[in-house]
């Protein structure tokens, strides 16, 4: 086929026929192609087949996503005048904008860069922070804080211990250069992972109403600028890349992970606030990231209902002799697409003078709805800017519910004729589990993170929550953020694995004083034209939409990553949910730490009894079976209501979720901080069927709470009062030995020693030689 | 007393030691931009935390030839009071104002965590009488392993010129020294960070000491320069 439409591109390279070959390599289906046809009236350029390949391709488009994604809320219910209120919904823009009160607003937004991590995990990792930070400034926020969720293959693996290495040093380099604090995350390792990490890594940022800006191109004639770094060859056709699985040639795909320079980055942020401060100059702005000038053009063109023309010669270049489709899909980092407004050149110019910065006048807004590029004087793209939007295809893929389903619903210990602990063997496990690096410490990764820059940080990685200050004009908010997901449930039962990564996240925003705002997602799943996957991913968004609405968390926004899956198959399903939370004062910041001697320790919400998708049956036994643990919405409101009118009342001295490893495992994990503790309690009464269950099991809707000998009569007449079980089981002890009485007899361990094993884990298995 | 930030591109604790003189000691502080010549009267200069130009190729290494260190040199050479923080120690170590070198930690990897701290004898108001026997202050660096050869240690012994030592050394540094001073005492530098240490939720308020003996630095020499 011949194009007929468009002169031929000064680089002849470019002019070669359009193959159903060369269709394939740009990931478009043959009926897919036709549509590009039908779009253009004619054959695309070479340069038009790559811009509808990247804006077509699900890391941009959403094409198997979006008819899921409407089930979510993006509206809160309560909003108060006070705070609460969505100012700039999920999908609109780059994030979306929360009122947190007094005219302020935060944004925020979590971005996976899942692939360019698997290949290249330093420059992958540390492309990953930067682009998230971009999408939170470009709405006129300035970056406060950072977290990730990152999910590795087991540590025996020497490739896992590379990747690790890896990617943490990658965040590191770019989070702690650009200074802004990473301070709070998770991390899993599972086999499910290995070939495929997850790097999710989110930007949270504060403006002033007035300050929001958007990603549209309007107003006739505006000029549109370039901004930020000079365009060369990396990360070419990266959008397309993530949304294809890992395979053994993924390696020749390095040059399309992008590299990084955080101090660019830090330049940026600083002369693009500095412009967006200026009132009335800046139009529209959007990051160049996913499909870097071509995406950025077209939607903001497309958003604004206008159309835009570019001039490629006017665009900064660091590689010589670069043609237009290089230029258009390159996805070099720290550069922006900036509208201002017509006579204002000047103004702007100034600002990235001052900043030395490149700011060129690259073309100008058209009322034409198209998106046209010259090259060299030569027309090289002219698209229907919508038709590489908001037209992109979408698709009801098919789903079937996975066949190892009927099998891992149905076990039970019973049937499994699973022999339940004795006295030795659950003193044996404790150690086991706390060394496992899912639960142990994760000290080695975050003291690599400067989690204290901007000097607001309050509660430090290793708690419950990150709590930071904002220091907002004269006033001071504190806000608490989580990030949270178990893969193994959602592998075992997706849609309640995923409400469980949603109760989890509220609980350890509760746990920290802090009452939810709103969320954003991060959708991990394998392949979704394996039905199978699908099913996963649809089960995971009903059940990600259902905790929304009933717990009133709206979504403001997120990403989708697709077609995680390496040689060994899928990774399980990762929905990854973050919440924002909002302290309202100050005194009620908790932490999960015991304080000292004679606290009352307080089990609320019952005796854990599931044993299904526990990492105790996978540490200790080999095994990713049974049900994910049960959820009840009204329950966890109860309790989470319960645990924050105790905060407030200020009777708890620590609160702490019961999550991965069950209840003695979130025992220890609150006698870390201090040295010296101990506690003695007793769990014989609670009238557990399995002693197994009862220590290590992962029922949901559980709280410990540290409170004073004092208020321990209170609190658990409060408990009482609002209908939820509340069991008081001992103290804080000052002679660091942690006994337990139980149905098998009394435990014992020396505290000190069960953290040495946890703290040590990690750091002990990163000694160990990796590879590369 | 007037407090001087220096803000270079990428310095990026020149907040948090604003907010440190401004808001934990009340003192009028303002920033100055790394472009600028002047520093505006100041009587401190405070060269804050960050990666001033990136420092892809050393740290600090660019810094010392900004135009506004022309400005930082000859006010210390005038006897005026300097404070380098973390990356600010590195600038000045480059700049030549304070002795040694900075290099990689020993572990090859950046430490952020809070550092326990013995205040050395460097002088009348800096010194464990004055600051107690040890201070709880954040580090965060990936380059604070602190070198200095054989002569240029000596010298720093007899003149007393240390100012802090890690407890736990968290980076390899001789003598695990975390701060100098000059010899005439006018000049400060330490990797850790008492501007992430005066908030009530700070894991402790050990900066506002540190900043005061800063501040009321006299030493004879220095009372001889500005006189």
């Amino acid at each position: 086929m011949i194009n007929a439409g468009l002169p031929p591109n000064p680089d002849p390279v470019l002019n070669q026929p359009i193959t159903p070959e060369l269709v394939r390599r740009h990931g478009l289906l043959p009926e897919e192609f036709g549509q590009v046809q039908a779009h253009l009236g004619r054959v695309p350029t070479l340069t038009e087949l790559g811009i509808f390949s990247v804006m077509w391709s699900e890391h941009c488009s959403y094409k198997n996503t979006r008819p899921l994604l409407k089930g979510f809320p993006t509206e809160k219910r309560g909003a108060t005048a006070q705070f609460g209120r969505v100012l700039v919904k999920a999908g609109e823009e780059n994030a979306g904008i929360i009122d947190v009160g007094d005219g302020w607003a935060i944004a925020f937004k979590i971005e996976s860069h899942n692939h360019p991590s698997a290949v290249e995990p330093f420059e992958g990792a540390a492309t990953g922070v930067g682009g998230i930070i971009r999408d939170i400034f470009t709405m006129g926020a300035r970056p406060v804080l950072l977290t990730n969720s990152l999910r590795f293959g087991e540590m025996d693996s020497a490739v896992t211990r590379r990747l690790l290495r890896g990617v943490v040093a990658g965040i590191a380099h770019y989070g702690n250069c650009v200074g802004v604090p990473t301070v709070a995350g998770d991390v899993y390792f599972d086999r499910s992972y290995e070939g495929n990490p997850l790097v999710n890594a989110l930007c949270l940022g504060t403006l002033r109403h007035e300050q929001i800006r958007r990603g549209k191109a309007t107003g006739l004639g505006n000029p549109v600028y370039y901004v930020g770094a000079a365009t060369g060859r990396d990360g070419l056709g990266g959008a397309s890349f993530a949304s294809r699985e890992l395979s053994a040639e993924s390696a020749a795909d390095r040059p399309a992970v992008q590299k990084g320079d955080p101090f660019m980055e830090k330049l940026l942020i600083e002369a693009c606030l500095e412009m967006m401060a200026v009132p009335g100059l800046v139009v529209g702005i959007q990051d160049m990231g996913a499909a870097g000038l071509t995406c950025s053009t077209c939607e903001t063109a497309s958003r604004g209902g206008s159309g835009i023309e570019i001039e490629l010669d006017r665009v900064p270049q660091r590689e010589g002799a670069m043609n237009s489709y290089e230029i258009m899909l390159s996805e070099s980092q720290e550069r922006m697409l900036v509208i201002v407004e017509r006579g204002r050149e000047a103004e702007i110019e100034g600002i990235f003078e001052k900043w030395d910065l490149h700011a060129a006048r690259v073309g100008e807004v058209t009322g034409t709805g198209r998106m046209v590029v010259r090259h060299h004087g030569v027309v090289v793209a002219d698209i229907p800017a919508s038709a590489l939007t908001d037209k992109a295809p979408v698709y009801a893929r098919q789903a079937s519910r996975p066949a190892y389903l009927d099998e891992t619903s149905r076990w039970t210990a019973q049937g499994a004729g699973l022999a339940d602990l004795d006295a030795a063997r659950a003193r044996a496990a404790l150690p086991v589990l706390l060394a496992h690096p899912t639960i142990a410490s994760k000290a080695w990764i975050y003291r690599q993170y400067d989690h204290m820059v901007q000097h607001g940080t309050v509660v430090l990685p290793g708690s419950d929550a990150g709590v930071v200050r904002l220091r907002l004009g004269a006033k001071e908010k504190f806000i608490a953020i989580s990030n949270d997901c178990n893969g193994r449930y959602c592998y075992l039962n997706p849609r309640r694995g995923a409400m469980i990564a949603m109760v989890e996240c509220l609980r350890n925003l509760v746990c920290a004083g802090a009452v939810p705002l709103a969320m954003t997602d991060n959708l991990n799943f394998g392949n979704p034209y394996k039905p199978e996957n699908f099913y996963q991913l649809r089960e995971c968004v009903a059940g990600l939409a259902e905790a929304c609405t009933f717990f009133d968390v709206p979504v403001v926004g997120g990403n989708v990553s697709l077609y995680n899956e390496s040689p060994e198959g899928s990774i399980d399903p990762t929905p990854v949910v973050s919440v924002v939370g909002l302290v309202e004062d100050e005194a009620h910041v908790t932490r999960q730490f015991a304080r000292e001697p004679g606290e009352r320790i307080v089990l609320v919400g019952g005796a854990p009894d599931e044993l299904g998708g526990s990492q105790y049956l996978g540490v200790i036994h080999g095994l990713k079976t049974g049900d994910a643990p049960a959820v009840d919405f009204a329950h966890e409101r109860r309790l989470q209501d319960f645990v924050l009118s105790q905060i407030r009342a200020r009777r708890v001295r620590a609160a702490h979720d019961l999550s991965e490893g069950g209840l003695l495992v979130a025992l220890c994990e609150m006698l870390f901080d201090r040295g010296g503790l101990g506690a003695a309690v007793e769990l014989g009464r609670l009238g557990a069927a399995r002693l197994d269950a009862l220590l290590f099991g992962e029922s949901q809707g559980r709280v410990l709470l540290c409170v004073g000998a004092g208020d321990e009569a209170q609190v658990l007449g409060g408990a009482a009062a609002a209908g939820l079980r509340a069991d008081p089981l001992g103290a804080v002890t000052a002679d660091g030995v942690l006994r337990a009485g139980t149905a098998a007899g009394g435990l014992q361990w020396s505290v000190g020693e069960l953290r040495k094993t946890w703290e040590q884990s990690i750091e002990a298995s990163m000694k160990r030689p990796g590879l590369g | 007393m007037n407090i001087a930030v220096l803000q270079f591109p990428g310095s990026n604790c020149d907040q948090d030691a604003f907010h440190l003189f401004a808001s934990g000691l009340g003192l009028p502080t303002r920033y100055v931009w790394h472009k600028d010549t002047g520093l505006g009267g100041a009587d401190l200069v405070v060269v804050p935390g960050g990666f001033s130009y990136g420092d892809y190729l050393r740290c600090g290494a660019i810094a010392r030839f900004s135009p506004v260190m022309a400005a930082v040199r000859e006010h210390a050479s005038r006897g005026g009071l300097v404070l380098g923080i973390c990356n600010g120690f590195q600038i000045l170590c480059e700049a030549g104002l304070l002795p040694g070198a900075l290099i990689r930690n020993s572990s090859l990897e950046y430490r952020c965590m809070t550092c326990e701290l013995a205040v050395a004898d460097a002088g009348p108001s800096f010194n464990p009488a004055v600051l107690g026997g040890r201070l709880r202050l954040p580090i965060g660096h990936g380059e604070g392993n602190y070198r200095i050869d054989e002569a240029g240690r000596a010298r720093l012994e007899s003149n007393r010129q240390v100012l802090l030592r890690y407890v736990d050394n968290p980076n390899g540094s001789l003598d695990s020294i975390a701060g100098v001073r000059n010899e005439a005492g006018n000049v400060f530098g330490m990797m850790p960070h008492p501007d992430r240490a005066f908030e009530r939720f700070h894991p402790s308020r050990d900066g506002l000491a540190v900043a005061r003996a800063v501040l009321a630095s006299r030493l004879p020499e220095v009372a001889r320069a500005s006189a």
